[in-house]
């Protein structure tokens, strides 16, 4: 175990969960912003978390408890375990080489997971309702969003989330797998507030129908810690689509000839622009300006008309690269 | 074998009621297969207390009634009243009356477009409507002193003037209102989610709503031709042709479901607005008071034997007040009050049965109920909290019944 294997191991968690929870107080205020009010102070969500771990833990007479207190703390993991595997910019992935894009996919469907299973231990019918809609709507976000990666695949004969970084995508495609990456990138687009459980995919949680679903019963730390979860995979989530189809570095854009510490400083900042600017504009807008869909529709959405868009990027892809 | 149906209990406090009620539902998956709907958690015994006063105070008290409707329930009790005296209010304040009213009903609609858009997950669209809604609470405020509430209404009159200057901001408030009721339609009736949400949601057929006795907007978009405004005209209402408004007159088909309802509101402001020109435009001279004394006016009351039914069209639908007065009091002796939720609660049931757990919100809020207006009945518990229902409770007066009999040895 090297330094910068335990530097890693404990920064790269403080700073996620910084930057999940500075990225939600700035999605909340641009939402109160365009919907014509002040909102929130951009601290917000920090101060919501300090009060949730001051809050009392109450578990529920009829619910699973070592289930019912596991979960948060797996949802929690799960998404510190995510941060590692996504390459900052230019910095590397500290768990470069050990994992790749399925263990992405598979980390991020354990967080949903978690929680779904944390419902069902819940032993509130609001809490199962809203189990019962994740698991439909997991099975059916999850297939696009696999086709997307899939196609990745095909264009770089490999899974390894460094190599894609390394090449922006849009340089190595011709016009037709251009088209094909464009349409996956829509694709991609539907799946995130899905896949985030945000607006108009938070059917799981919907409030005014099943009263925060899954999250009804829980508070406390154990909230805190879903809410934690939740910061870091919106950012993860983002930085993901950032590295996937938008890896164009200050070097790269303007030529830039920068080195050391300054390098990393500039690309850094660069990095968490872009994702800020993504964020806004696939997350906070988009939530913004839908209502919710009711949970058939929403399946319907993702099996019938995103699949189709995910599978002709991916048939238009093969096409290219065959 | 497996539990496979949830017990889902809807109220009296939940995200989607604003007020106390309650629906048990119990669900299959999302399937709602049973369901049960419980009022009588707002009773306050208002009409009670109301006899308990004279009328002026009775007048005030009825508009506290509902929280919203806040000049529907006055509007009505000063029609009865008015009946009952025989007296009328002046001309000047006839209009001024249908202003208000309309005024409300501006506000109403917009709010309850509002909660609809909560409803279904849409806050931006709750925070735009509401931020619209401003403009008509500031011209409310400004004609009558308050936001809600307005103590607008005197038997045989109203309280307050019309000035030039209210009349000059109630004409730029059409303006505005125009324009915003243009984008209004635009936003809720061509949105593809709002339209997914709300299509076959809450589906009324017409025979239905007349089985169910639905009044208001709910019965208008089911297709029925029915309007207190149309059909016993009153103050102003009598001198314009008003019409009801329903969903065949504009896409030539009624649905009657929450689609067709949000149409029927949207266009029902905009009717509003046609009738606050009217009558800006025919405003009469004179006063605004039939008897300005109020000593007087309770005198008169004392001394009048009669009974008499009002009806406003509110909001929500038609609000009915019967009163009686005996001429020993300054007050009704018997007060009554019907408000449009007591009914449009009734299609609750048959339309959540069948219908998804997402529907529920839909389905509560499209009647725009408001619950305070609705308890009018109070219900009996045991010591041990078990509701005694009314074949038991009807059970043991008999049993009493005759147990006097065989005390008091009277032969049947």
């Amino acid at each position: 175990m090297t330094p910068e294997t335990i530097f890693y191991a404990i920064g790269m968690p403080i700073i996620g969960v910084l930057l999940g929870l500075v990225y939600k107080g700035i999605d909340r205020r641009v939402s109160a912003r365009m919907t014509s009010r002040i909102g929130p102070p951009i601290r917000q969500p920090f101060w919501d978390v300090g009060k949730l771990l001051l809050k009392e833990t109450v578990v529920p007479e009829n619910a699973v408890r070592w289930i019912f207190n596991a979960m948060p703390i797996l949802a929690f993991a799960s998404s510190m375990t995510l941060l590692l595997y996504i390459p900052f910019g230019i910095l590397r992935a500290p768990l470069e080489g050990y994992g790749d894009l399925v263990v992405i996919l598979y980390l991020l469907t354990l967080q949903a997971l978690a929680m779904a299973i944390g419902g069902f231990a819940s032993g509130s019918p609001f809490s199962s309702v809203g189990a019962q809609r994740e698991m439909v709507l997991m099975m059916s976000y999850e297939m696009p969003f696999a086709i997307v990666i899939t196609g990745f695949a095909l264009i770089y004969k490999s899974f390894s989330l460094s190599t894609i970084a390394s090449t922006p995508v849009w340089s190595i495609v011709g016009p037709l797998g251009g088209l094909g990456v464009l349409l996956l990138l829509i694709a991609f687009l539907w799946v995130t507030p899905a896949e985030l459980a945000k607006l108009p995919f938070d059917i799981a949680e919907a409030e005014t129908e099943i009263a925060e679903g899954m999250l009804a019963e829980y508070s406390g730390r154990n909230l805190a810690l879903f809410y934690l979860s939740d910061a870091v995979r919106g950012f993860a989530m983002i930085a993901l689509e950032v590295v996937l189809f938008f890896p164009f570095t200050l070097s790269y854009l303007f030529g830039l000839n920068l080195s050391g510490a300054a390098l990393y400083i500039a690309e850094g900042l660069w990095f968490l622009f872009k994702v800020l600017v993504l964020y806004i504009l696939a997350v906070t807008l988009v939530r913004t300006s839908f209502a919710r869909f009711r949970i058939e529709q929403a399946s319907r959405i993702f099996w019938v008309y995103v699949n189709i868009i995910a599978l002709l990027g991916v048939i238009l892809i093969w096409a290219e690269v065959m | 074998m497996a539990k496979t149906t949830y017990y889902i209990p809807v109220g009296p406090i939940h995200p989607a009621l604003k007020e106390p009620i309650r629906v048990e539902a119990e669900v299959e998956g999302e399937k709602i297969v049973k369901v049960d709907v419980k009022r009588g958690f707002a009773h306050r015994g208002i009409e009670y207390m109301g006899m308990k006063r004279n009328a002026i105070q009775t007048l005030y008290l009825s508009e506290r009634i509902c929280g919203i409707c806040s000049i529907s329930h006055p509007y009505a009790f000063v029609i009865g009243s008015e009946k009952a005296l025989g007296i009328e209010a002046p001309p000047r304040a006839q209009y001024i009356r249908t202003i208000i009213a309309e005024l409300e009903r501006i506000h109403s609609h917009i709010l309850w477009l509002g909660v609809i858009a909560h409803e279904i997950g849409f806050d931006p669209l709750l925070f735009w409507t509401w931020k619209g809604r401003e403009k008509v609470l500031d011209i409310l405020e400004a004609i009558t002193g308050n936001r809600i509430n307005y103590a607008m209404y005197m038997i045989g009159g109203v309280r307050r003037d019309l000035k030039e200057s209210h009349i000059k901001a109630l004409r730029d408030m059409i303006t505005y209102y125009w324009e915003f009721t243009e984008h209004m339609k635009e936003v809720f009736l061509s949105d593809p989610v709002y339209k997914a949400r709300t299509r076959g949601v809450a589906q009324l057929s017409k025979e239905m709503a007349l089985k169910l006795n639905v009044v208001g907007p709910t019965a208008r978009a089911a297709g029925i031709r029915m309007d207190v405004r149309q059909d016993i005209p009153y103050d102003a209402y009598a001198d314009m042709d008003v019409k009801a408004i329903v969903p065949q007159d504009i896409v030539g088909e009624a649905r009657g479901d929450a689609y067709d309802i949000t149409m029927v509101r949207l266009y029902e402001i905009e009717q509003s607005l046609d009738i606050i020109e009217f009558c800006l435009d025919n405003l009469p001279e004179g006063k605004i008071l039939a008897i300005p004394n109020y000593v007087a006016l309770l005198n008169k009351i004392k001394k009048t034997e009669g009974e008499a039914i009002g009806a406003h069209e509110a909001p929500r639908g038609e609000v009915i007040h019967y009163l009686k007065y005996d001429g020993t009091r300054d007050g009704p002796a018997v007060w009554k009050v019907i408000a449009p939720s007591y009914n449009n609660i009734n299609s609750w049931a048959p339309l959540l049965l069948g219908a998804e757990v997402a529907d529920i919100p839909v389905v509560v809020a499209y009647i725009d109920p408001c619950m305070c207006c609705n308890d009018r009945v109070a219900v009996v518990e045991d010591s041990s909290g078990r509701l005694l229902d009314y074949s038991y409770l009807h059970k043991k007066a008999v049993e009493k019944t005759r147990k006097l009999e065989k005390e008091l040895g009277v032969r049947r």
